[in-house]
Parts: structure tokens; sequence; C-alpha cells
């Protein structure tokens, strides 16, 4: 059973946000879960304009590799240079220390309470 | 389909495991980091349940006679203790599975094929040895097998009692005893598939519980690790290890596969695939396997396309970032005229060409 944070919003495609302003997102702890231990992560750069619904990256684990996509639009206002470096981090912690980047919204996209969240994924809220 | 389960799925689901489908068996992915599994068989020591593996006996004074015939290697120089690596082949000498045999008595030999093989190789046996004094008992259902793998696995295996410690310091690689433990017939291997040092024991079902508690009790100093499929699929990749449905298949000759070494033609019997393959004994392969490693940082893929100057010259069959050398390996697919070692070569990964070289697995030895 996964954890879905209570404070927070979420994607079809398994990114967090929070309500801070710039936006900060992460990829959440299912999506942690499903593609095991994250050894490179590929992330968008300061200055970069995300599209919601759109891939800005990739997060690659031994196992697998997957996009990562923007929830919402908007530019970038930093990445996490903590994760780029230490890929771990995103399974250690994938709603604190591991989140990935922040954004300047202009736009977001659909997104889900924590309640649909967790009901999608078969997660539990706390 | 239901999927099969082992006798250890409970205590695998208490440990916490995520579990996947394997060849119709509902076995242990990872338990919490397939990283975390790896490095504690490369550092200290692993265990894996692999009861989804075969295991047929055949026992009869025809055989050897009766292997000779149904596989490709040469059993007739065996001595009773020992392990081989071998392959079956179809009549088109194709890889139908790739085995260890071990040589258990005079007359008594077992065979441990792949899991999604085992029904057909078990099958083919008895079709290959049918008239001749031997008999095929598949005990694949009965019985279990852990793997101990690592450079500690010695000191695991040493505390699980006396006959243990005598077997594990006297077993040399590829050799197997067999132990008898409340009154069954345990086997115990020296053998592997993580590029370590390690054991492999079978017992039946209803012991192998007792057994997995043993060896998390032993008192060693030693931390055991458990670990899935994930990290098996990982650690035998770093040693360039081959796995079937990947590399070896019903398309590919041992030619291709590297194995031509294994395949027996000084032996008298006319083994299954000799007619195929010996008229190609001397020619060389259109594609051979190779190892693929890179500085960038993306790994290719199975599937992905291997190009020379925007050519298609052959096909990656399993690939990760290593976790041991920190950079892609892969192992493929290549046209033998592109396939000497420390050839540039492309892999195409997600729509960019990327940068790989050729070299021989394997990418980790210990």
């Amino acid at each position: 059973m996964t954890v879905v944070k209570p404070a927070l919003r979420y994607s079809a495609e398994h990114e967090w946000l929070n309500d801070e302003d710039p936006v900060r997102i992460g990829i959440t702890d299912y999506a942690a879960d499903q593609l095991g231990d994250v050894v490179f992560a590929e992330l968008p750069e300061v200055g970069d304009t995300v599209t919601a619904g759109e891939v800005c990256g990739e997060l690659e684990s031994t196992k697998s590799v997957s996009e990562l996509y923007s929830p919402v639009t908007g530019t970038i206002v930093e990445s996490n240079e903590d994760v780029i470096q230490n890929p771990e981090r995103i399974n250690e912690d994938p709603y604190g220390a591991g989140w990935l980047f922040t954004v300047e919204v202009s736009e977001e996209g659909p997104l889900l309470t924590p309640e649909e969240y967790a009901e999608q994924t078969e997660g539990t809220v706390e | 389909m239901t999927l099969k389960t082992t006798a250890l799925f409970e205590a695998h689901d208490a440990l916490g495991a995520s579990f996947t489908d394997f060849n119709g068996w509902n076995m242990p992915l990872k338990y919490s980091s397939e990283i975390t599994e790896h490095k504690a068989v490369r550092e200290a020591v692993g265990i894996f349940d692999l009861s989804h593996m075969g295991e047929i006996f055949v026992t009869g004074a025809d055989a050897v006679k009766g292997l000779n015939t149904a596989l490709a290697g040469d059993f007739s120089k065996m001595t009773i203790g020992r392990a081989k690596y071998t392959v079956m082949l179809t009549e088109q000498g194709t890889i139908l599975d790739d085995l260890i045999v071990y040589r258990l008595g005079e007359d008594r030999y077992l065979l441990v094929p792949n899991a999604g093989n085992a029904e057909a190789v078990a099958e083919a046996v008895t079709e290959r040895l049918a008239g001749l004094d031997a008999t095929i008992d598949d005990a694949t259902d009965r019985l279990s097998l852990l793997g101990i793998q690592g450079p500690q696995a010695q000191d695991v295996v040493a505390a699980l009692g006396a006959e243990f410690a005598e077997a594990a310091s006297s077993l040399k690689n590829y050799r197997v005893t067999q132990l008898t433990v409340d009154g069954s017939e345990w086997i115990v291997a020296r053998t592997g598939y993580t590029g370590e040092d390690g054991f492999e024991i079978i017992t039946p079902n209803d012991q192998v519980n007792h057994l997995w508690n043993r060896i998390f009790a032993a008192d060693t100093g030693v931390e055991v690790t458990a670990c899935g499929l994930a990290s098996r699929d990982s650690l035998r990749l770093e040693a360039g290890m081959p796995l079937y449905g990947n590399e070896l298949s019903r398309e590919r000759t041992p030619f291709e596969a590297g194995m031509g070494r294994i395949v027996s033609f000084d032996k008298p019997e006319n083994f299954v695939g000799r007619a195929a393959l010996e008229p190609h004994r001397e020619t060389a392969p259109a594609q051979v396997l190779v190892g693929l490693t890179s500085d960038q940082r993306r790994a290719g893929r199975s599937g992905a396309t291997i190009v020379l100057d925007g050519q298609t010259i052959g096909v990656v069959t399993s690939g990760i970032p290593s976790p041991t050398m920190s950079q892609p390996v892969a192992l493929g697919y290549i046209d033998a005229e592109h396939a000497a070692v420390d050839t540039a070569v492309d892999v195409e990964i997600r729509g960019k060409a990327l940068p790989f070289v050729i070299t021989k697995p394997p990418f980790y030895t210990r």
C-alpha cells in the first residue's frame, strides 16, 4: 500500500504538486515504487517552458525508464540538483527531499484530490 | 490463468515483497530496493527463492546415453558430484532451453531447467529417452530451490549445521552433494547465476520454510538479504550470463550465442540438433552475441536497435544501468562483421542514437 499525502494535489501521470508559489512538483510514492530504484533523473532546466500533460524529462531505474510529465504549464524556477546528483532521493523520500522541480505556473492541467488519487492507485491518504 | 506460487509465498508476503508474473509463477520481484538487494549479493550474501525452476531426475543404466542424446553436452566423462551447464536443442539446432545437469550417483542425474521451459524439457527428455533403461521423474512440484549467493555465502551455509559446514567447505565450484536432513534427501550445489560464489539448496516443499527461517536466524554476524528477480536479473547481466527468452531462444543457435564449445560433436550419440548444426561447425554465424557498454548514462533496453552509420546491424537483448559499474551494460546480437571488440556503434534509445562500444562479457568479475 503506497502513501498519498493529504495536503497535495495529483496528476493522473503520478506527479504531486503543492500549493506554494512557485509550485513544487515531484512523483508520488506509488510512481517511485512502480519505477524501482531511480539511477538517472533528467529534469527540465531553469528557464525551460513546460506544458501540462507533456513530457519534460525522464527517470530511469535498473528495471525500466519512465517519461516525466509536467502537471502544469509554466516556466521552471528551480530543478532539484540534489536529486540529479543522488537520484535515490526519489525513492527514499518522494514527497520531501526527492522533489523534482518548481514552476511559475501559467495554467494547471487536470488535477486530482488526494482521495481521488488514492482511489486510482489503491493507496492510503496519510 | 491462476499464477502458481512457491511454498515460500507467505514468507515473501510477510517481508513486503512486490510480486511479478514470471513464466506463470507469482514470484518476488523485490522486497524493498532492488539495488540494495543487488549490492547485498556483491558485498555480503543474498537469498533467492528459485522454487519456480524445474527439477527433473533421470535415473537408470541408460541415463548417460539418454542425456547424451537429449542434450548438447557430453556427460560420459562427468564424474559423480559434478555439475555441468548445457543446452537442449531443437531438431533445427536452435536452443530449447539452457540448463544445469548434476550427476548425483552412478546412474542418477538431476536436470534443472528454466521455469518457463520446465514442462517442455520434461516432455522432450521423456520423448528423447523413450525405449531406454531410464526413469524420468519431474519433481518440480514437489521440490523447492533456494539460492544463497555472495562472498559470505559459505559462512551462512556452514552455520546451518555440521553436515552443511562440511559441504560448504569441501564443495568446489560446480560440484554437488546430497545430505539427509530430517529423513529427507537434500541437494546442495555450489552453483548460481549471479557472478558471485554461492550455493543452491534443493529441499522438499514442506521443509523449505524451515530452511528459509534458519538462514535468516543463522548466527554468523552476516546480514542476509532476501533478493527478488529484479536483482537476479541485474546480477546475471553484469556477470554476462544469458537469460532464456532474451539472449537464448528457439530463434537462436548455440553458435550465435557464443556457446559452440558446449556442443559436443565428439560424442558418438546422434543428439537432437546435431544434424542441423554439424554442417555449420566451420562457418561463422551471421550474427553473434556481444556485450555493449557506454560512457553516457542512458541504458539500451531489450529491443533497442544497434546501428552503424545509419544501418541497422543488431538488436539489444538485455540492458540495464549497471548498479556495480555505474554505467549502462547490455547484451545483444550483432552482424558478425561488426562484432569486433572496441567497435564503436550507436544504440537507438527513445529516438536518439547514443554511443556504445562492443565489449566481451562479463562486465563484472569477482
